[in-house]
């Protein structure tokens, strides 16, 4: 029995965490905030470490590796807040075109020639008018919050959790960048107007699979984020003093440290479980992934803020800048299904919901 | 990530299944008291096959198997699945054996383990005091040798099953001048010697899970001592930390809560069950979601003990805290899904499931403070876990 990361899922999840420190600090994401497009250049970088291709098969240029592994680099792209488009291109879309049986994309994707963004949140919680209708294979309508506003071509659902694949440059796409708190990822809307799309499966599982990789991705980058505000909080109260003492000597902030460390430790495993458990098929692998979203956001929600108490007024500063872990916490929170909306996803494959 | 067990324990597990299906029928019944011959005959059974007592040697009485956690965990899953009596449990057996086979002398093992074991002597532990109690160090409880004699006087609280118990290890002062960690020692003796008063301490749930009890001049044999004059602090700790952990095992949490479930699909309020109502079902699935967590730390920590390759020592560090806080809201929303009915207690008519929702929610009130208190346990978890400085101390506090 081994319940825990091999050797090589560490030396992994150091190299790209050294790789990170080095070359994409905190002024790099700042610069990304000031200009979303100076996202390319690190996607560029991370590509080269073999990122792009992680969970695609060797045999279409990957690395090939699963799922547990995604979750391991989730967390550390997490923990440095780095921008770029991981989360769609890198794990939902190889995801959904593997489960569609989709593979002649896979290759330019590992070579980091394709960003594809992903337009599913109509399959999640659709809000407002947002909906694609489609009339001899063409698409009109608009999809809300598509993740990352600079991909070349989008997965996009049907009515019926059919799964489309559209150009960005195609005729009738229009995107709009949607400003979000998080300026580390991009959102947009996207509109089409009889756009020509490519049908990918009308399997409506399928969906589901890139949903539940996002998911624990998307759960895994939480965790990182918030152990890096946490790692923070420690660090700014052992030398900020008052008193005439370091504030870390105080209970009250210690208290509120390791409320923050005991809710997020045992994440950790249920991290891991998600990510090893979809990976192989096991039970109770959905259940575990929509558990593992709902808790990391109330978890992480509960450390960004507490983190940001820690540090008292210069916490709220933009000086410090954590504020950007803060607001990347709470997007992921909403992005791929909100706590409840999993919980009662949950509460739904147990066939609890009448 | 491998969560296996292995091939080879496949035999093992076949083994102890077929244990528990020829002797299922055979275990003591509910009523039976910890001296009636059914409970010791099967207390005995259990250890000469090797089901209670594995790893203490068959010189003192036990079975002699070399440790396994994994065969361990076999058999705890497998009378657990059977619902199977596992046999005596007790401070003297999770607590005092451990610490015997450590450090005791030869003379001790001998005259104490295999009864200890057999359920013949029953213990309780003499730790805290009413002004002893997160800061266990400073208690006063006082021992002095006059001749071959300890002369001991003093009180201590929160001793549970003291009613019951033929003998306790005690925590006594016997180095008035030393540094208070380093004045105490560890003694046991006999709870019929004279000068022992024992009182009952009713708690809230109505019953006395606990005693109080008071030594006036209870003279003690002086070789009757664990550990050299004053390390008794150290030897203490040594099992606190075993103590801690065991006190909110995920598993259980998880059989509660798929209680409350089974509640919810009966319990209905005006007319429409409790699990249909969506915030009552958002309340179940955030505990559900949870305690998942803590059942994925628990084999995280068994995989670390098994391979001894992971640092977990967060990992650990916060079962006690997270564990009983997450127990007691698991018994509160069992009692909030029935509404009024859920105030029923003793013989109440409407009472459900014998009335231990709201005991257990009392009870793991109490758990929450006993073993170390939900502070206490953040102060280790900030300093030990994540290395901030102590909280300086007041110039007029001891030393």
């Amino acid at each position: 029995m081994e319940f825990g990361l091999s050797q090589e899922q560490i030396l992994l999840q150091d190299s790209i965490a050294r790789y990170l420190k080095d070359q994409v600090p905190l002024d790099e994401v700042r610069a990304v905030a000031e200009d979303p497009e100076r996202d390319q250049p690190i996607w560029h970088g991370l590509t080269e470490l073999g990122l792009a291709g992680l969970i695609i098969p060797e045999a279409h240029g990957g690395v090939g590796l699963g799922l547990l592994d995604a979750v391991v680099v989730g967390e550390t792209l997490g923990y440095h807040i780095t921008p770029g488009p991981f989360l769609s291109t890198a794990i939902m879309a190889p995801s959904l075109l593997i489960a569609a049986g989709q593979t002649d994309r896979l290759a330019d994707i590992a070579a980091g020639r394709y960003r594809v963004g992903i337009a599913l949140s109509e399959a999640v919680g659709a809000r407002l008018d947002a909906g694609m209708a489609v009339s001899d294979g063409r698409l009109t309508g608009k999809a809300l919050f598509a993740l990352d506003a600079m991909a070349d071509a989008y997965i996009v659902n049907g009515p019926n959790r059919q799964l489309y694949w559209v150009d960005s440059e195609g005729p009738g796409v229009t995107r709009t960048l949607l400003t979000t708190i998080d300026k580390t990822r991009t959102l947009c809307e996207l509109k089409l107007d009889q756009a020509e799309a490519t049908l990918l499966t009308d399997d409506p599982a399928v969906l589901q699979a890139g949903l539940d990789a996002g998911r624990i991705v998307q759960a895994s980058d939480s965790l990182g984020a918030a152990q890096c505000m946490l790692d923070q909080a420690v660090a700014y109260a052992g030398q900020r003093e008052q008193f005439n003492r370091v504030i870390a000597s105080f209970q009250a902030v210690k208290h509120m440290c390791a409320e923050m460390a005991s809710q997020l430790e045992p994440c950790r495993a249920l991290i891991w479980y998600g990510g090893h458990a979809l990976s192989e098929g096991n039970d109770p692998a959905r259940l575990t992934v929509c558990h593992a979203k709902a808790h990391l956001s109330e978890v992480a929600q509960f450390v960004a803020r507490t983190s940001t108490e820690v540090h008292g007024g210069m916490g709220f500063t933009d000086l410090v800048g954590l504020h950007y872990w803060f607001k990347r916490i709470g997007a992921n929170r909403q992005l791929l299904g909100s706590p409840e909306l999993l919980r009662e996803e949950a509460a739904r494959i147990q066939m609890l919901v009448a | 990530m491998d969560l296996t067990y292995g091939p080879e324990y496949n035999a093992f597990r076949a083994e102890v299944k077929a244990f528990v299906d020829a002797n299922i029928d055979q275990q003591p019944k509910p009523g039976d008291g910890p001296r009636s011959p059914a409970v010791r005959a099967w207390q005995a059974k259990l250890i000469r096959n090797g089901y209670h007592s594995r790893t203490i040697p068959e010189a003192y009485g036990g079975y002699g198997a070399e440790p396994d956690i994994i065969q361990s965990r076999i058999i705890a899953e497998e009378f657990s699945a059977a619902q199977m009596n596992t046999g005596f449990s007790g401070q003297g057996i999770s607590m005092l054996t451990p610490v015997l086979l450590e450090l005791g002398t030869e003379a001790q093992k001998q005259q104490f383990i295999r009864k200890t074991i057999h359920g013949e002597l029953i213990w309780c532990q003499g730790y805290s005091e009413p002004g002893a109690g997160s800061d266990l160090a400073s208690l006063t409880t006082k021992a002095e040798l006059d001749g071959d004699e300890w002369v001991i006087n003093g009180q201590k609280i929160w001793t549970s099953t003291a009613q019951i118990s033929d003998w306790i290890f005690c925590l006594v002062r016997t180095e008035p001048e030393a540094p208070k960690h380093l004045g105490i020692s560890f003694l046991l003796f006999e709870m019929n010697t004279p000068g022992i008063e024992v009182r009952p301490l009713v708690d809230m749930t109505g019953a006395a899970n606990f005693n109080e009890v008071f030594f006036t001049d209870v003279r003690v044999p002086k070789d009757q001592i664990v550990g050299q004059r004053g390390q008794g602090w150290q030897v203490a700790n040594a099992i606190l930390g075993h103590e801690r952990g065991s006190l909110a095992p995920p598993d259980a949490a998880m059989s509660r809560l798929n209680g409350v479930i089974r509640l919810m699909q009966q319990e209905t309020i005006g007319g429409a069950r409790a699990i249909d109502n969506p915030v009552f079902r958002d309340r179940l699935m955030r505990l559900q979601g949870r305690v998942m967590a803590m059942q994925y730390n628990d084999m995280r920590l068994l995989s670390a003990r098994i391979n001894q390759n992971q640092d977990t020592k967060l990992a650990g560090m916060v079962v006690k805290l997270i564990g009983t806080e997450l127990r007691h809201e698991i018994e509160c929303l069992g009692i909030d899904v029935m509404g009024e009915i859920g105030l029923s207690y003793g013989d109440n008519p409407y009472l459900r499931g014998n009335g231990s929702w709201q005991y257990q929610y009392m009870y793991f009130l109490g758990l929450i403070i006993g073993g170390g208190t939900s502070q206490i346990q953040k102060n280790i978890i900030s300093e030990r876990g994540l290395g901030m400085p102590k909280e300086p101390k007041l110039a007029t506090s001891g030393a």
